[in-house]
């Protein structure tokens, strides 16, 4: 809200407006952990080592975030992120690698993978009165049965390997330096389209209505199930992005990826402060979220603890930002009668 | 005699087997409250669910300015300028008043090929509007619903309604949840939607309430018009006997052995008539 808040006339004093942000509370818990890691990390985590590991990994997570957490600000989930990363590898891997077809057409088919499942989620969403967690859950193992069942068919193991072309690589698995990762870039457009969505167009103010009330919604005119069906596109769009990312910096798929990302895009999208019911987020909270969690997970090898602290770490910091965002949104709520 | 903006006649609504609304004939005129009153399961709900084209009667017509309507969704209704106000007012406690007050209208302004949400446009007009109704402590578009009065969501809803140019303003309780002081402000605001010439369908069962405000009063029992008449032709205790299912209500105090002095309400009356 920043860049609109310049123009405000709201007599609310700057305290106030703070309160209010939801991504408050996740810049704190962000700084929190920089520092913490910063002092325990050493020159190597302050230096060029440090921020390309963890924002290499804050961009593959946070590309699926940001439209996961457009989702759950909309009141629903995406579990099935998880199978369609490896199911986008595979596409591309199979048609490029396998077949030798141009990398273009890998990568719109890997693509088009993501959006289709999208689709379908976004359907049966809409559709039936069943929770998104169940239909999504139950289209990640239909998706990854899938995809395990027909690579081995087609590739007849459950890698492939896949050289990609001079430009394919420059665009999605090129290193910068040798440490930083195109994708970081890929993310920054990411958020820039997500923050115009979410806090700049029209359909951010509907994006919030359905997860406020989605009966008052409808009422009010706006085409939810269209809204909902476009969001789940968004976010296999989004995880197939990461899967044709991936593949093409790995040069190689593997069936079994992706399955982290499901927890950890949520994980990354509650730190940023999104209200889990739905109805309050912002995408400057979730990419708040998402560095922390990338902080944590990466910091943790430059320091002398075992890599199981991290997840520790990791675990506390959810529950703290929980309770932390409750804090908050209790005090953007309290903080206009107190001014009676 | 002027033509009723809002006409329903002989309206049935049956739910498969389960009759709920039956022979339902109603008129509301411009300027003027029509208070809906009846026990809980008397089909208050349903009848105004109808009126707001979430259901369709399963027979029976709806006239607007005298010319037949058919409600197939909500949108409809709303289109020809049926807006409904629940109980709770706003239904997005987490959102800004500015941005509820414009959801699925929103402000726009145009910056190159990008559509931009006005919300200091959204701002001031939703400031302005429930100002012009008199709440006056609503000054800063910013502020979140859920941090709002019960009166002053229900003020803001109607004012919102009033706004996008509602001719027919259903309000469905608005005074249920709320304290003495907090309903006077929204009878306030009833009476200044009605001077503004809004037809203005009011539910509740609170027959204070609606003798407050009211001009023509209708009872509905188990879904059929059990009284039609106008302001001063009943007194309190008539209409209360009649919401109780025109059994006397002094009987039914005999019986609990209470009779106190005090207005019972009718969802008293129910549960000890269960005992």
């Amino acid at each position: 809200m920043s860049n609109l808040s310049k123009g405000s006339t709201a007599p609310g004093t700057s305290l106030g407006r703070l309160a209010r942000s939801p991504e408050t509370g996740s810049f704190i818990g962000m700084i929190a952990v920089y520092v913490f890691f910063a002092a325990l990390g050493g020159a190597v985590f302050r230096g060029g080592p440090g921020f390309s590991s963890f924002l290499n990994m804050a961009s593959e997570v946070g590309i699926i975030a940001l439209p996961v957490g457009l989702l759950m600000i909309a009141g629903e989930l995406d579990i099935s992120v998880g199978s369609v990363v490896p199911a986008s590898s595979l596409t591309v891997a199979i048609i490029s690698g396998h077949y030798g077809a141009p990398d273009i057409v890998g990568i719109l088919c890997g693509l088009g993978v993501g959006i289709l499942v999208g689709y379908v989620n976004g359907l049966l969403v809409t559709r039936t009165a069943i929770p998104s967690l169940i239909i999504t859950i139950g289209t990640m193992f239909g998706v990854m049965g899938l995809t395990l069942g027909l690579t081995i068919l087609i590739a007849g193991s459950t890698g492939v390997f896949i050289v990609p072309g001079p430009v394919t690589t420059a665009l999605l698995g090129q290193s910068i330096g040798g440490m930083f990762q195109v994708t970081i870039f890929w993310w920054v457009a990411f958020i820039a389209v997500i923050y115009y969505v979410l806090h700049v167009s029209p359909k951010g103010n509907w994006i919030f209505a359905i997860g406020g009330d989605r009966e008052s919604a409808r009422n009010a005119g706006i085409p939810t199930q269209r809204l909902t069906i476009q969001l789940y596109m968004l976010s296999g769009f989004a995880a197939a992005f990461v899967g044709v990312s991936q593949v093409v910096a790995f040069k190689s798929a593997q069936v079994a990826a992706g399955q982290s990302f499901i927890f950890n895009s949520i994980m990354c999208v509650v730190m940023g402060g999104v209200l889990l019911t739905g109805g309050r987020g912002s995408v400057i909270g979730i990419v708040f979220g998402t560095l922390t969690f990338a902080i944590v997970n990466q910091g943790i090898f430059f320091t002398s603890f075992t890599p199981d602290v991290g997840s520790i770490i990791i675990g506390a910091l959810l529950l703290g930002a929980v309770l932390m965002n409750d804090t908050f949104r209790q005090m953007a709520l309290s903080y206009s009668t107190k001014k009676k | 005699m002027a033509v009723p903006v809002l006409e329903l006649r002989n309206v049935n609504k049956s739910f498969g087997p389960i009759e709920v609304l039956n022979d339902i004939s109603l008129k509301v005129n411009a300027g003027e409250v029509l208070c809906l009153l009846g026990d809980n399961g008397a089909g208050k709900s349903t009848l105004i669910k109808t009126l707001a084209g979430v259901h369709k009667p399963t027979s029976g017509e709806i006239f607007m300015d005298g010319e037949k309507v058919i409600f197939e969704r909500p949108k409809d209704a709303a289109d020809r300028g049926i807006a409904t106000v629940h109980q709770f007012g706003g239904t997005f406690p987490l959102m800004s008043i500015g941005r509820s007050f414009f959801v699925g209208v929103e402000p726009t302004k145009r910056i190159g090929p990008f559509t931009i949400f006005d919300r200091k446009t959204a701002n001031a007009t939703a400031v302005k509007a429930v100002q012009e109704f008199g709440i006056t402590r609503i000054d800063d578009g910013d502020r979140l619903i859920g941090g709002l009065s019960g009166g002053e969501r229900q003020s803001l809803a109607i004012a919102r309604a009033v706004h996008f140019g509602a001719r027919v303003l259903i309000l469905d309780e608005p005074t249920a949840a709320l304290g003495v002081k907090q309903a006077s402000h929204v009878l306030r605001i009833v009476n200044e939607a009605k001077k503004r010439g809004l037809a203005v369908i009011f539910i509740t069962h609170q027959v204070m309430h609606a003798l407050a405000v009211g001009d023509h009063f209708a009872v509905l029992i188990r879904g059929k018009l059990a009284a039609n008449f106008m302001k001063g032709e009943k007194s309190r205790e008539e209409i209360t006997d009649l919401m109780a299912g025109g059994e006397d209500m002094a009987e039914l105090e005999a019986q609990i052995g209470g009779g106190s002095e005090e207005l019972h309400s009718p969802a008293h009356v129910r549960a000890s008539d269960a005992e």
